[in-house]
């Protein structure tokens, strides 16, 4: 299933966040969407997953979702967003009960997702006992459980110490080795942009309007060898975003 | 040479520390056991006249009296009774208005005022009230012990709503969960604490309102046997009952306690 985005504006009150935003957003491919903070990042993404409205434009799926998909789009948020109350395995089941699903079917389900996200251990776990990055693996498992047609990240590893980002960005790219995935994926880090990306899209500041995209076709699994040739993508992109950042960061929060 | 392990210079003065009591062992029962005993040792003495407070071992005995004619629990039986019904009621009516205003924007702007008007008013007030409309017998007591935890348990339960993490919202929404699954799964035990912490409030007003309640047309119940002590100047039934309603009110509180501890064993 591809996504495709046409003539995107949105505004808050008298504010324009997003201006003009034509996007294609192909299956099995990981868009990357870099731009300095508060260019309307996040709002772009409540507004292809349907959580928000644009006030102009339109934003279409073309093609199918893949069989045995529960919830197309599906988001993977910054912040984890786990039920404290549940465990591991109750917070991936909750997005599954309000499915026909059998008993079995759902536990087969769970059992699956934890083991690809290597959680098997720790399916009792509430999040409280978990460390920052095994919370983000249980979001990554919820969001798995579904089978999505698209995943919508937003910052996923931003909350997470350098070490513990390391280790699950190297996750996501066995995820997406062992069977491709579509998604887009919000940072503001150019390195996880070019590792994880095969199309890189550059947001201006506020409001966000494309700068430029960037596609990189490196299969994935190669990237970590080409750290010289990536370079040079990522010292394009920190060019583009430079001047951009500097500007949003000099502008005063109320003006 | 100096040897490494002799300190050259001034030490480094200690300023940390305190400000964490910690509860130390038996204290508090030997405070109890203190306080009685001095009580006892005053009245045998004739330090305190038995008019005034009679001694620990007399309200003793007329507790013992209590249990021996078995009066003890009919006035228990009506007490309880009351409270459960009328607590219970409350707080399930509370929690259902509670729930409304936190979700539905007309249930907000119609019903806030109306609770924020009537939440101030001492609901012993309404007493009278309630007699003409409800009788002199359990009707009225029931409806001021429903009315005062009613509105403590609403504005508790949409304060626990409104508190709920929007993230945790946005999340289900973002799944395709149903209104009533995001509403059971999300909301409910998201506003489970305040509303257990509400409880709390709640039941110390329903015991304050049982006991007045009672003093009013009531042949049992802690708060009758406590007035009609009171007007034969018995101040060792008199001590006896508020014993007992201090027992109540412990009671009370270590079933919300055990309450919390189960719902809320997620937290920690
Ligand atoms: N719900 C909202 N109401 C009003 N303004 C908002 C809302 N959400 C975001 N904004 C504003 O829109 C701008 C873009 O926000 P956001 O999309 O979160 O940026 P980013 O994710 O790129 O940092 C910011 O200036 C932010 O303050
Ligand atoms: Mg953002």
């Amino acid at each position: 299933m591809d996504l495709h985005i046409v003539g995107l504006n949105h505004r808050y009150g008298d504010m324009p966040v997003l201006d003009g935003i034509d996007l294609r957003i192909e299956s099995g491919r990981i868009v990357c969407l870099i731009g300095p903070s508060g260019c309307g990042k996040s709002t772009l993404l409540r507004l292809i997953g349907g959580l928000e409205q644009p006030t102009d434009g339109a934003i279409g799926q073309i093609g199918e979702p893949p069989d045995g998909c529960l919830n197309p789009l599906t988001y993977i948020f910054q912040d984890f967003a786990l039920l404290p109350w549940r465990t591991a395995r109750g917070n991936i089941s909750l997005v599954l009960e309000d499915h026909d699903l059998s008993e079995r079917e759902t536990g087969r389900i769970v059992d699956d997702v934890l083991a690809r996200t290597d959680l098997s251990d720790f399916g009792n776990a509430f999040p409280r006992q978990l460390s920052g990055g095994m919370k983000q693996r249980v979001a990554i498992a919820r969001a798995l459980a579904v089978n999505p047609a698209v995943l919508l990240m937003d910052e996923p590893l931003s909350a997470l110490d350098g070490q513990t980002r390391a280790l699950l960005m190297d996750d996501l790219i066995g995820l997406w080795t062992r069977e491709p995935f579509t998604a887009v994926y919000v940072t503001h880090n150019l390195q996880e942009a070019v590792r994880l990306g095969h199309k890189i899209v550059v947001l201006s500041r506020r409001p966000g309007r494309i700068r430029d995209q960037v596609a990189i076709n490196m299969p994935l699994e190669d990237r970590p060898d080409a750290v010289a040739e990536l370079a040079q993508t990522q010292r394009y992109l920190w060019e583009l975003l430079r001047e951009e950042a500097q500007a949003a960061d000099r502008e005063l929060a109320d003006a | 040479m100096p040897d490494a392990r002799t300190l050259a210079g001034q030490p480094v003065m200690f300023r940390g520390g305190g400000f964490a009591p910690r509860p130390v062992g038996p204290l508090g029962p030997a405070v109890f056991i203190v306080v009685i005993g001095l009580w006892e040792m005053g009245s045998r003495i004739g330090w305190i006249a038995p008019l005034v407070l009679p001694a620990p071992s007399e309200a003793f005995a007329a507790l013992a009296y209590l249990f021996e004619t078995g009066q003890i629990w009919r006035h228990l039986e009506a007490s309880v009774s009351r409270l459960v019904i009328g607590w219970s009621a409350g707080m399930a009516l509370g929690v259902a208005i509670g729930f409304a205003i936190g979700l539905f924007s007309i249930a907000r702007s119609g019903l806030v005022p109306v609770v924020a008007a009537l939440f101030p008013i001492p609901k012993i007030a309404l007493l009278p009230l309630f007699i003409v409309w409800f009788g002199i017998g359990e009707g009225s007591k029931i409806a001021t012990i429903l009315f005062g935890t009613l509105f403590p348990t609403v504005i508790a339960t949409y304060g626990g709503v409104d508190n709920v993490d929007r993230s945790l919202i946005r999340m289900g929404q973002s799944f395709g969960l149903s209104w009533w699954s995001i509403v059971r799964k999300i909301v409910l035990p998201g506003a489970l604490p305040a509303i257990l912490s509400g409880t709390r409030i709640s039941a110390s007003i329903a015991i304050i309102l049982l006991v007045a309640a009672e003093m009013i047309g009531a042949e049992y119940g802690i708060g009758a046997y406590v007035l009609l002590a009171g007007n034969l100047a018995a101040t060792d039934q008199l001590i006896a009952g508020v014993a007992m309603l201090s027992v109540l009110g412990l009671t009370v509180s270590w079933l919300i306690g055990r309450a919390e501890r189960y719902f809320l064993r997620w937290r920690s």
